[in-house]
């Protein structure tokens, strides 16, 4: 949501860089999600449409805990619960809060053809900014991690803004505040990896021998990430992408596209310049009048 | 150059022509809301839309026009389109045309080779930038596609509008290049020498049915 200052140091569809004097020299935020110890309340999902003035449409029981049903532009974060039966033929139940993972290369802002309606600020948060918002999905295409929603209202997108309006005051997200259990932690990004890395230890010591974080280096890492117990297959957490990167269709559309259609058409546009200049145009002149005078009188 | 005393030879006539210029019209709308979204450094086109949100709006149904308009032009013109063996010479002798030496290429049916082309690219463009569209218009039809068919379809409305523009640049500058030929567009007709020159076996077979030979409109 709007918040303007002047620490973005990324908006969508800008050629020219950002005022960058205000960086986050405290270091980057990031909320930290420990499925390990998230009993699948769903109090984070109170909070977020409490802080957030958010309600959502009353779905339909889908025959599963996942409610609601999906993300929408009113439900920004979601958890989703996956029953696991592990190797020693154990359950498993794997919840995960789903929502926004606020990448420090995101695909959305790479995407989006609006200036501004996509901003990256100096401490890492991805924020959407509506009133510059088109509603033409690309942030839907570009989004490696299928997160944002367009409104069938007023058809702009919508996603976590990891609460950047409380963030910027020195508060916690709203999730983070309201966690029971404390499975979701924020603060530095680097305070947040060493809890990971104690949390891990700790998983280790239980038998999670393949517990983990995931922080995705293919999209630069995350602003969002999460303590797993099975970190070398993190699709089982409800479909979460295990080398998680912009597509390189993406890439090539907003990359190298880009600069090549536009050379492209203006050299066709100066070829033919040249040629009228170089070579002039072609003109009908009166012998050519003449001949066909004398090509007509021949066919009648 | 010309007087109005000669035979004037009715190229299209003027229902042809309006649609003509119909589509060239949504051609220029779709270009330019098409290419503010495409670079940022264009943006500003959507101002000829009304801004970025109408522009997204207008786009997909503006196309959609152009689509059915261009086809109707086309099944006027897509008889004389048909490549041939004559075809191929004037390909290969293209430099000489590009540098005005029309004497040294074989004589010319309607259409000559490039403009063929020209016709088989659009159509080709057209019916990609449809589906490719069709794919991308969030608001009704992307929810049905899978992620990987929407990135591709934008990849691939972005390469063929590049295609279609830099294809309607050359018509452009081709009419303004051959003297004559933008006013059988505006006004319908060309000159026999005109037709002589450049069309030379349609003007035999325009001569010979004797109905191109109406005095000019206007």
């Amino acid at each position: 949501m709007a918040l303007q200052s002047l620490d973005i140091v990324r908006r969508s569809a800008t050629t020219l860089p950002e005022p960058e004097a205000r960086g986050a020299y405290s270091g980057q935020v990031a909320k930290l999600i420990d499925t390990t110890k998230c009993i699948g309340c769903k109090a984070c999902q109170v909070a977020c449409m409490e802080w957030n003035d958010l309600r959502d449409d009353i779905g339909h029981c889908t025959g599963h805990y996942d409610n609601p049903h999906d993300l929408s532009e009113n439900s920004w974060t979601l958890m989703r619960f996956m029953e696991y039966e592990n190797p020693k033929g154990d359950l498993e139940w794997l919840i995960r809060k789903d929502g926004c993972m606020h990448c420090e290369d995101p695909g959305c802002l790479k995407a989006c053809p609006s200036p501004g309606a996509i901003v990256q600020y100096a401490n890492g948060i991805v924020d959407f900014h509506e009133e510059n918002c088109i509603g033409c999905g690309y942030c839907v295409t570009g989004c490696p991690f299928n997160i944002p929603r367009i409104s069938k209202k007023d058809s702009k997108a919508y996603k976590c803004t990891l609460c950047s309006d409380r963030v910027a005051v020195g508060l916690e997200p709203a999730c983070v505040k309201t966690c029971p259990t404390g499975a979701i932690v924020f603060g530095s990004k680097e305070a947040m990896k060493q809890h990971a890395a104690e949390r891990i230890v700790d998983l280790k010591s239980r038998g999670f021998e393949q517990a983990g974080l995931y922080d995705p280096a293919g999209v630069g890492g995350t602003h969002v990430m999460y303590v797993l117990h099975h970190a070398d297959q993190p699709y089982l957490y409800s479909g979460l992408p295990l080398n998680p990167r912009i597509s390189p269709l993406v890439r090539l559309w907003k990359g190298a596209t880009k600069p090549l259609a536009l050379f492209g058409i203006f050299a066709t546009a100066a070829v033919a310049f040249l040629h009228y200049i170089g070579i002039g145009p072609n003109d009908v002149d009166e012998r050519d009048e003449e001949a066909a005078r004398r090509e007509l009188e021949k066919t009648r | 150059m010309n007087t109005r005393e000669t035979n004037w030879i009715e190229r299209y006539r003027p229902g042809q022509r309006m649609i003509h210029w119909t589509v060239a019209f949504c051609f220029l709308l779709l270009a330019a809301s098409g290419l503010a979204l495409f670079h940022p450094a264009l943006f500003w086109l959507s101002a000829f839309l009304g801004g970025g949100p109408w522009d997204r709006i207008l786009h997909p149904f503006i196309g959609c026009f152009m689509f059915v308009f261009f086809f109707w032009f086309a099944a006027y013109v897509w008889r004389d389109n048909l490549l041939d063996a004559r075809d191929w010479i004037w390909l290969r002798r293209i430099r000489d045309v590009i540098e005005n030496h029309d004497e040294k290429v074989p004589e010319i049916g309607r259409y000559n080779a490039g403009q063929k082309l020209l016709f088989i690219t659009l159509i080709l463009c057209m019916i990609g930038l449809l589906f490719s569209g069709l794919v991308i218009w969030r608001v009704y039809f992307s929810a049905y596609f899978p992620i990987r068919v929407i990135r591709l379809a934008a990849l691939l409305h972005a390469f063929l509008a590049f295609v279609l523009i830099a294809a309607i640049v050359v018509h452009v500058y081709a009419g303004f290049w051959e003297k004559g030929s933008i006013r059988a567009m505006t006004r319908g007709w060309v000159s026999p020498g005109w037709a002589w020159k450049h069309h030379r076996a349609w003007y035999r077979a325009v001569m010979r049915s004797s109905r191109g030979t109406a005095p000019p409109p206007g």
